[in-house]
């Protein structure tokens, strides 16, 4: 490997980057070389179209997975300019000493690399431990204010967590098994290129019970009811840049942890047909998060619903497959990434403003505060799935790829899309018009964060560049 | 691997699953912390005859940390805790002795059920490991579900990380055995020694997890 490996950068960056924040002073400094350091590994990311290194024996990159890393990496960039903003108003309102900002930045850091990681990984072993580390950290972040509140929230996550990346441990052992015959003994059967060609090959029986394993253990990660019991607490006692990377980030790793190995099992013919016990858990997810919706008092615990209901959503997409339905899923996966984030980023800056997450002492921000309230508008329309934002276009795919293949799940997906969409325009209607309520304190939010998600998700309900349409074809055909 | 040696093998993991079985029925923290120690150290002892059996080397970093540091190292942290803490006490379950056994029971005939059919086409070592090792999984789940102390959840998730180890080293030649063990190893550490007792204590005066749930306000 050469000082210039874009793919040995995309790791290296985060993870200098930790060490160095864990020991400079000065808090502008700190968030600063954090953004710095988050948009070097976006831009090594987005070398990595370009200048693609062979696959090895722990790591590869291929067409899946970029999008994927440079998804992951401008997220974490953008958040980073938001958390700078966001950290800069709770250091100024004398909640923070200088330690805590050391600790948070590091983390920030190790979590970037952790994820990235877990994407770039070639080798199922490394990929858990990889996925390990970045929930291990999470879990950290959002125990930080120590709170009760936020260490109960902690705890939970914790212990679900580790029980879901306990299960998945248990799935990787079994896959080691299944290929160990064909594969040989030692490194190679886990290494993600080797098991994919040989995957005909390999005990179906085994290879099933190890899918059901890992199906519960990542898609606890994923957030799929009825696991996803961390993720509202998760989102809503952690700092807001957390919850935007819990929603945008860490929620899409676990998934591709999940994708991987349902491309494992497809390519084995005696194996089952991963797809329903996918649709199905998708499928519950939607509808649950999409009645829960309804009785939600706390802000951020309203859109970490509906984080679960859009996983679902995507889920289902991959569960159904088939070039379309994949298509519709990697769209509505970056859509919802984007979108989900700029929601956060807008959340943050509000309930500083406001000085708390209670959906009912937050009203009228479209006169207190036009340009949050009107980016929140924005960013709930677009989350909701109206025209003309991107979630609209993939959520339109989806639906009319069902319909044609099976009538009968289009209609349960568009009821839970309804559900969802009434229930979070009658939130959004009582946070954003009406008479204003509340504190509201002065806050300099950065709304650039927001402005370059919301104009991406614009661009992509109104016009995709065909690069980026043959690109996701592609890997929808890759998918199977 | 035949004969002695298979037996051996054999004894040691399901010795395992009858000391998980032994710490369901603890009903004080003490003697939970015992008969956790008492579990990493027959994974070490399995651990390392599956190294010598094998003449795989490895295998016995594996062991060491097993015993270094989950039999020893992690026991006696937690019963420093618990003397400084105050909460010799009696633990308390959410679900009675005897349908938890009863429930321990019928996940080990599961276990059995799915495993050892979808096993048939490997060695018998590596089968019945893996069998074993899901029953030790599935009942420290069930200790994780059915126990409200902060302490005794830990202990029921380190058995579970246990039965992960074993399910490991039973699958001959798995690379990355000795790495996943320790990442396993740090993260028992991260929460024991770490924060959340601590914290949990500093804000509450209890460990008892059914405090928490005060604190949970707008949820489900």
């Amino acid at each position: 490997m050469t000082g210039l490996d874009p793919l040995a950068a995309v790791l290296l960056v985060p993870l200098g980057a930790a060490v160095v924040l864990a020991v400079l002073p000065g808090y502008r400094l700190l968030s600063r070389l954090n953004v710095l350091a988050s948009l070097l590994a976006f831009l090594c990311a987005l070398l990595l179209f370009e200048h693609r290194p062979s696959p090895g024996e722990y790591l590869m990159v291929d067409d899946l997975n970029v999008v994927f890393i440079v998804l992951n990496t401008f997220v974490g960039f953008t958040t980073s300019v938001f958390s700078a903003s966001y950290m800069g108003h709770e250091l100024r309102s004398g909640q923070h000493t200088p330690g805590f900002l050391h600790f948070y930045h590091a983390l920030y850091q190790v979590m970037m690399f952790g994820m990235n990681l877990a994407l770039v990984a070639n080798n199922i072993g490394l990929m858990w431990v990889a996925v390990e580390l970045a929930t291990l950290t999470t879990v950290v972040m959002v125990g930080i204010y120590r709170t009760p509140a936020s260490i109960e929230a902690a705890w939970k996550y914790f212990i679900l967590g580790s029980v879901g990346i306990a299960l998945a441990l248990f799935g990787t052992i079994l896959v080691y098994l299944a290929a160990r015959p064909v594969a040989g003994e030692g490194v190679g059967s886990m290494v993600w290129t080797v098991l994919i060609t040989h995957a005909a090959g390999f005990d179906p029986a085994l290879l099933n019970v190890a899918f059901v394993f890992l199906l519960l253990g990542y898609g606890t990660k994923v957030g799929l009811a009825p696991l996803h019991a961390w993720l509202p607490d998760a989102h809503a006692e952690g700092p807001t840049p957390i919850s935007a990377v819990l929603s945008g980030l860490l929620l899409n790793v676990a998934l591709y942890a999940l994708l991987r190995f349902k491309m494992l099992l497809a390519a084995n013919p005696r194996a089952l047909a991963p797809g329903p016990l996918m649709t199905a858990l998708g499928l519950l997810s939607l509808i649950f998060a999409a009645l829960m919706l309804y009785r939600r008092r706390d802000i951020k615990r309203l859109f970490a619903y509906s984080s679960i209901e859009h996983m679902g959503i995507i889920v289902f997409a991959f569960g159904m497959g088939g070039p379309l339905a994949n298509f519709a899923g990697l769209l509505q996966m970056t859509m919802h990434s984007l979108t989900k984030s700029a929601i956060f980023f807008t959340v943050g800056h509000i309930t500083q403003a406001k000085g708390t997450q209670k959906i009912a002492e937050i009203g009228g921000l479209t006169e207190t505060h036009p340009l949050l309230g009107w980016l929140l508008v924005a960013g709930v329309l677009a989350i909701a799935g109206l025209p003309p934002f991107g979630v609209f276009m993939s959520e339109f795919l989806l639906v009319s790829s069902t319909f044609a293949r099976q009538p009968a799940l289009a209609v349960a997906v568009v009821v839970g899309l309804l559900i969802a969409f009434a229930a979070l325009l009658a939130r959004l209607t009582a946070l954003a018009f009406g008479r204003p309520r509340g504190l509201n304190n002065p806050v300099h939010a950065s709304t650039l964060p927001i402005f370059a998600h919301l104009a991406l998700v614009l661009l992509g309900g109104i016009y995709l560049p065909p690069a980026l349409v043959a690109w996701f074809q592609h890997v929808a055909l890759m998918l199977g | 691997m035949h004969g002695l040696d298979f037996d051996i093998a054999h004894m040691l993991a399901g010795l395992l699953v009858l000391v998980s079985l032994a710490m369901l029925y603890q009903d004080r923290l003490y003697a939970l912390i015992n008969v956790l120690a008492l579990h990493a150290l027959l994974l070490a002892a399995s651990v390392a005859w599956q190294a010598w059996v094998h003449d795989a080397p490895h295998l016995y970093i594996t062991a060491a940390i097993a015993l270094g540091f989950k039999a020893i190292a992690i026991p006696m942290a937690l019963r420093r805790m618990i003397f400084r803490l105050g909460i010799h006490r009696e633990i308390e379950a959410v679900v009675g002795t005897g349908p938890t056994m009863l429930a321990a029971i019928a996940l080990i005939a599961l276990s059995m059920e799915v495993m050892l059919p979808v096993t048939a086409g490997i060695d018998p070592v590596s089968r019945e490991d893996i069998a074993l090792a899901l029953s030790v999984v599935l009942i420290g789940l069930l200790m994780m579900v059915t126990r409200r102390n902060a302490v005794s959840q830990v202990a029921g998730f380190m058995s579970l990380e246990n039965g992960i180890v074993l399910a490991a080293t039973g699958a001959q030649g798995m690379p990355l055995v000795v790495e996943i063990s320790v990442a396993f190893s740090v993260l028992i550490a991260f929460i024991v020694i770490g924060i959340f007792l601590f914290r949990i204590r500093e804000r509450f005066d209890t460990v008892d997890v059914e405090a928490l749930d005060a604190f949970r306000g707008d949820r489900v």
